[in-house]
């Protein structure tokens, strides 16, 4: 019958388990999984990581050289950023903040230099 | 006899389940005489999506399936289609899997442990549970990247590796959390109160619970040895692995199950963690899978089977879940009848019932 004294005592002296959120913040890990970000420079627009998706959340346009994501739909799996051949893609430790309106994450690009015509420059 | 009867719907909407059932209990007086179910409140179609996803893409949907025990659920989907294509994991892998099942494992009875002492009332041995929990949550956090839904399992092996630092860390949790559940195992499983609303409520023979296809806890409460694990599934087949059995059938023998599993589960750790070799985590995947397959898994809530139907291409024909909770729903209603109404809340939560599972 008082077998949870002993832990009842230890929680009513001893320091609260959780923490003064907002005022205290507890550090991301370093494999945390947070937010999906693009170098958009570095980006050849092939569409792999749209292919790839799971929850088809990202759209590629080569033409108008467009990388858009749907950050609401994205579930931070991180199949894009393996599969990426030239690893522009990148998971931040940060997580996403609430937001009142909900919008698409677009980013143009300039065309990719093809490898041939840099070879007939140089 | 007949007009005394009345009928009472239990749920969809009820304090102790978070998700949607609904039982029509039919009462004589305070004694269920009857119980009948309805579910179908949260169907998602999830299977029906293999037409849709390829089967690389599906791992992620598979592990939707059920918040808690999810990366069962992507392993159970990723053992399948590695069957079916022959694809040898790497030892390493298979090791990892097991880490991170019983992480899952071990989060999964502390919560239910949590959910079980909140069904009646005790509140302090609620936050307790979820105290210890939130430790194993944050080791899934810190080696997979994700507190539940940890996308590590492919088919062909794990996406993450655990590195040497972070395995001693899980052999520390391991110590941690066996001290803390052994600080409370005594206001758990020897408490008055306790006791009096489990011990001899709810009883399901061996012979009923083997005939009605429980599984899990349910089943080994009731005195039957059977655990999936003993298949030698991943890296179960290289560890040393006895599971836990009870004989009364009771609530309270199903709850001693699952207490003593969290410790079957540490220790399944530690072996784990001693005997990992070193090596490659996944292998390259060439071609798609063709051919049907019969996959068993052990979550914490009972045994999972995962049918494939393949044709060769990018999209499975046919896939098939039978979740624990499922099969358990058919002794869960032979509790029912005989018991009072005060306590189907405790029977439904015995059960560990996860309807999100159920409905796919």
């Amino acid at each position: 019958m008082f077998g949870m004294l002993k832990p009842v005592l230890k929680n009513g002296f001893g320091k609260p388990a959780t923490r003064l959120y907002p005022f205290v913040i507890r550090e991301a890990f370093d494999n945390a999984r947070g937010k999906l970000e693009i170098d958009i420079d570095k980006c050849i627009f092939c569409g792999m990581c749209q292919r790839k998706c799971p929850s088809t959340c990202l759209t590629v346009e080569k033409a108008t050289c467009k990388w858009e994501l749907d950050p609401y739909n994205c579930i931070i799996c991180g199949v894009c950023v393996d599969a990426c051949p030239t690893k522009c893609l990148s998971l931040n430790k940060v997580h996403r903040v609430p937001v009142y309106v909900k919008e698409n994450q677009i980013n143009i690009g300039k065309p990719p230099v093809k490898k041939t015509a840099a070879k007939e420059k140089a | 006899m007949g007009d005394r009867r009345t009928v009472i719907p239990f749920g969809p909407q009820h304090p102790v389940l978070p998700e949607p059932i609904q039982l029509k209990l039919v009462l004589e007086d305070e004694i269920v005489v009857e119980a009948l179910p309805q579910i179908g409140y949260i169907h998602r179609g999830l299977e029906r999506l293999v037409k849709v996803r390829d089967f690389n893409q599906m791992v992620f949907v598979a592990e939707r399936i059920c918040g808690i025990c999810s990366f069962q659920h992507a392993m159970t989907y990723c053992l399948g289609i590695e069957r079916l294509m022959n694809i040898e994991v790497p030892e390493r892998a298979d090791y990892l899997r097991v880490i991170w099942s019983e992480l899952h494992r071990v989060h999964s009875h502390l919560l239910w442990l949590g959910l079980f002492a909140d069904g009646f009332g005790f509140e302090s041995m609620f936050m307790e549970t979820w105290k210890i929990r939130e430790a194993v949550v944050d080791m899934l956090e810190a080696t997979a990247g994700s507190r539940v839904i940890i996308s590590t399992c492919q088919v062909g092996g794990v996406r993450r590796d655990i590195s040497p630092e972070f395995l001693q860390q899980i052999l520390k949790l391991a110590d941690d959390t066996e001290r803390k559940i052994k600080a409370i195992e005594n206001s758990v499983m020897n408490d008055y109160t306790v006791k009096k609303r489990t011990v001899d409520i709810g009883i399901v023979s061996k012979e009923q619970a083997w005939k009605l296809g429980a599984a899990g806890p349910t089943l080994r409460g009731s005195g039957v040895k059977w655990d999936a694990r003993m298949i030698g599934y991943a890296g179960y087949k290289y560890l040393n692995f006895e599971p836990v059995v009870e004989t009364a059938g009771d609530c309270y023998a199903r709850t001693k199950v699952r207490f003593r599993e969290i410790f079957v589960a540490l220790d399944l750790l530690r072996q784990a963690i001693a005997k990992i070799p070193s090596g490659e985590i996944n292998v390259k995947v060439k071609g798609n899978p063709e051919g049907e397959v019969l996959v068993q898994v052990e979550q914490p809530r009972g045994e999972v089977t995962y049918t494939f139907k393949a044709n060769g291409t990018k999209n499975l024909e046919k896939m098939h879940v039978r979740t624990p909770t499922f099969a358990n729903i058919p002794a869960f209603l032979t509790m029912l009848p005989g018991c009072e109404l005060a306590d189907v809340p405790i029977l439904a939560l015995t059960i560990d019932p996860c309807i999100s599972c159920t409905e796919r």
